[in-house]
């Protein structure tokens, strides 16, 4: 009667049947992804693990992503590491600027998450990958270390919460608005050590793009991952991109699996917004009278081309960005950047005021491309309104979807798009 | 030895901002550590100081980087009522001792404290307070014991 973690595990840990809540197991990972940021010390510590290891080459997936373009020397210094270690091992699944874009839109866009895989990334907001059926969870850089070497890793096996969301959402409430409002109410440890499962007629509606924002933010709750069963809007999706077979994994369904069920009316979610600074505190974008200094639309949370759909149709002329607002837009990929140019949307963005640039994590971690100042406020796409996250210790960070971003846009202070 | 408090849901940006992840040397992160919002941290913080802190400590990214800056620091030691989980492996996964316990209410930071991992016990010296806490498991202790991951692979290879 297990969950789809436990079959996961289980399944990679070569047992025949699924693993149990609490086991220690070692598994075969599927992929192992490192970034600009964790790839180095990961490939320092596989040098210092000895020569005797042959790299799982064919495993590892390096993307240059968080500081590009480099921001600095000290960057530019790392993505060169990083570059000679690729080629040194002879990375086949190297991504480099402006042919791959935020590792984890590579990972989903390129065929590597799949319905049943167990992906390991050097990257928080590897648990993405759950939108599409996957059990992944981010780990550090020893570990991915570990894992290039052996091709395995160690996991205690978590137990499960499911959550359900039935019903019909509301005009302008999306992915985002779901996993703000259940983290509202469950809080950023109310999924500590646990696994996530999604159910209910709301999230088979979503889009898969919507689906990954809530997959991707599960962490923001401290879940190791969060899993949505794959249906035909992944399997369509992954025609002709994803590398190898796959095999979708779904529970058997028994209250009992679980550790806690949660359940939500999705008529009742209104556009969200989590004021700083934790992704817990969240309010309705209505009730809030916060003016703003910067938008941001972008990143693996929300940088998707359905994102930038939205924000596009509420920016159209006569509408601009508000006079004492810079919005700045970054596609989470290379592809969704070209998509939304052959689709007008850019145009758009820029006809407006906007700023757009190419794919990068940049200012989602205060690194560049839209740090912020001193008392400045920024509402933004992405996930995370820790303490000078994007900038200065005394800026804050309203997280909303792109709809509220590019509301707020226009009118210079935090919106509910149905109020304009 | 000092005591270091924090208090619930220690990001990993605050114990080292993104800004500063251009090196992965624990020397050089730990100049950095807490740089936001605790100044006086990197300046005073020595040789086998530990923290106290409350619940889910570390949560956040992913960056290793924030284990490592600690134990590069000097920290010996982090207490916490909960650990977010991509920091308790990236500890242990290291080295850096992990104790899950709720005692940042009884701990001071002028206190005197000694820990008995194997008898999962904190006594604490100034107040004459001892303070029991449920030992890692197992298998995580080894990996600890082997100091970090990678040695505990080697020697499970050997």
């Amino acid at each position: 009667m297990p969950t789809i973690a436990e079959k996961i595990l289980g399944e990679k840990a070569g047992k025949g049947k699924a693993a149990r809540a609490g086991e220690i197991v070692e598994c075969d990972v599927d992929y192992v992804m490192v970034n600009d940021v964790t790839g180095v010390p990961a490939f320092e510590v596989f040098e210092a693990f000895g020569p005797e290891q042959s790299i799982k080459r064919e495993k590892v997936v390096v993307v240059q992503d968080h500081y590009v373009p480099n921001k600095d020397v000290a960057s530019a210094e790392q993505a060169k590491a990083l570059r000679t270690y690729a080629r040194r091992y002879k990375i086949a699944h190297y991504y480099e600027i402006g042919r791959g874009g935020i590792c984890h839109q590579v990972m989903i866009e390129d065929g590597f998450a799949a319905p049943g895989r167990l992906i390991i990334g050097a990257d928080s907001h590897t648990c993405s990958y759950g939108a599409l059926g996957a059990f992944s969870t981010g780990v550090g850089s020893t570990e991915a270390a570990a894992a290039m070497a052996t091709g395995t890793l160690w996991f205690k096996v978590p137990e499960t919460q499911k959550f359900v969301v039935d019903g019909a959402l509301q005009p302008f409430v999306m992915g985002k608005d779901i996993i703000l409002h259940i983290i509202g109410d469950i809080g950023v440890s109310g999924s500590l050590y646990r696994a996530q499962e999604f159910y209910g007629t709301a999230i088979e509606q979503l889009s898969l793009s919507d689906r990954i924002t809530i997959a991707n933010m599960a962490i923001e709750a401290g879940a190791k991952t969060g899993i949505i069963p794959p249906d035909e809007k992944v399997f369509t999706f992954l025609k002709g991109r994803v590398r190898g077979e796959y095999s979708p994994v779904y529970a058997d369904g028994h209250r009992e699996d679980y550790e806690k069920i949660y359940e939500y009316d999705a008529a009742e979610i209104p556009p969200t917004v989590a004021r700083p600074f934790v992704p817990e505190n969240t309010a309705p974008a209505r009730d809030l009278d916060v003016t703003i200094d910067q938008a941001y639309l972008g990143s693996c949370t929300n940088g998707r081309i359905e994102d930038l759909r939205v924000a596009a149709a509420l920016l159209q002329a006569p509408r601009r960005v508000h006079d004492d607002v810079r919005m700045i837009i970054v596609p989470a990929s290379d592809r969704v950047f070209q998509q939304a140019i052959a689709e007008g949307l850019i145009q758009t963005f820029l006809a407006a005021g906007a700023f757009v640039c190419g794919p990068t994590c940049g200012a989602c971690l205060g690194g560049h491309m839209g740090v912020l100042a001193k008392g400045e406020r920024c509402v933004s796409t992405t996930n995370r309104n820790f303490i000078g996250r994007m900038g200065h210790k005394d800026s804050e960070v309203y997280l909303a979807n792109p709809a509220v971003v590019a509301a707020s846009a226009i009118t210079g202070r935090i919106t509910d798009p149905n109020e304009l | 030895m000092r005591i270091w408090k924090f208090g619930d849901n220690v990001d990993t940006d605050q114990i080292i901002p993104a800004e500063f992840l251009t090196t992965g040397d624990a020397k050089a992160l730990a100049v950095h550590a807490f740089s936001k919002v605790r100044p006086e941290f990197a300046v005073a913080v020595q040789e086998g100081d530990i923290i106290v802190a409350g619940s889910n400590f570390g949560c956040g990214s992913s960056r290793e980087h924030a284990p490592r800056a600690l134990l590069g620091a000097g920290i010996t030691c982090v207490i916490a009522r909960s650990f977010a989980r991509i920091f308790f492996r990236n500890a242990i996964n290291i080295g850096l001792p992990l104790i899950e316990a709720d005692v940042v209410d009884q701990i001071d930071e002028k206190d005197q404290i000694e820990l008995d991992v194997d008898r999962g016990l904190i006594e604490n010296l100034t107040k004459q307070e001892a303070y029991s806490f449920q030992p890692l498991p197992l298998f995580m202790q080894q990996l600890l014991k082997s100091g970090g991951l990678i040695k505990y692979i080697k020697a499970q290879q050997t």
